[in-house]
């Protein structure tokens, strides 16, 4: 997993290349947290374009980021899903709780 | 035409990329669309990680074996485990359910296989083991 992040403002942009599955869903929970750490993050914006795999696991990262986003009041924004990724977030249901650009 | 393989890796999760990648590459010779290719990856990606997650929880010196079988536009897969077994197999179905909250899962690995096959049927036994087997048709070009 291949994670690149910018902070403008209040808004921390991530790009994630790669596969998210259970094997590397630890790894890029680590990452995304140490950067949430920064308490003055109140969106993450998610391109996920460089994403060639996403399972359940990779649901699980995304909402336990959006969990704690929404407990600082915060919003998280996913961007750029391939057909497949997209469609594993159609099925879950995740576009009715995290935002969609 | 008819065709089979079968597989045993170690219970590492670096081995559920393998799995995807051999049971893609398996399935490619039924010639099907993208979409169903990506099916098969991810409902088999859910299997074996259930294997290792639960079934043998987190252990990595065990053995995962995936079975697949071609006949005609049939497309089976079967994922074993000689792990813990599954106690409330219903209650494993239902969607967001998880018995592992403390490692963040989302509970939907059955309810994305259920929706990417066309049936998914589970046998387990405490103590014995949980075999996965999943099918769907594959006509060309769909």
């Amino acid at each position: 997993m291949e994670l690149n992040a910018q902070k403008r403002g209040q808004r921390l942009f991530v790009q994630l290349a790669g596969e998210l599955d259970h094997h590397s869903a630890e790894q890029t929970r680590i990452m995304l947290d140490t950067l949430l750490r920064d308490i003055t993050v109140r969106e993450l914006i998610l391109d996920l374009s460089g994403m060639s795999f996403m399972d359940s696991a990779g649901l699980g990262v995304i909402l336990g980021r959006f969990r704690k986003l929404s407990m600082r009041g915060g919003k998280l924004v996913v961007k750029g899903m391939n057909a497949s990724v997209d469609r594993i977030f159609q099925m879950s249901g995740l576009y009715a709780i995290v935002e969609r650009q | 035409m008819y065709n089979e393989m079968e597989i045993r890796f170690l219970s590492l999760s670096g081995n559920e990329g393998f799995a995807r990648a051999v049971a893609s590459a398996f399935a490619s010779q039924m010639n099907p669309s993208i979409e169903a290719l990506s099916d098969i990856r991810t409902a088999v990606s859910e299997a074996v990680t259930n294997a290792i997650i639960h079934g043998y929880e987190q252990r990595d010196d065990r053995l995962v074996c995936m079975q697949m079988t071609i006949d005609n536009d049939l497309l089976t897969v079967t994922v074993r485990d000689d792990g813990c077994g599954i106690d409330d197999i219903e209650l494993a179905r239902k969607p967001f359910y998880t018995s592992k909250p403390e490692l963040e899962r989302s509970g939907m690995g059955f309810s994305v296989m259920e929706a990417f096959m066309d049936t998914v049927s589970i046998v387990s036994e405490p103590h014995k083991g949980t075999t996965i087997t999943m099918q769907k048709r594959i006509r060309h070009g769909t």
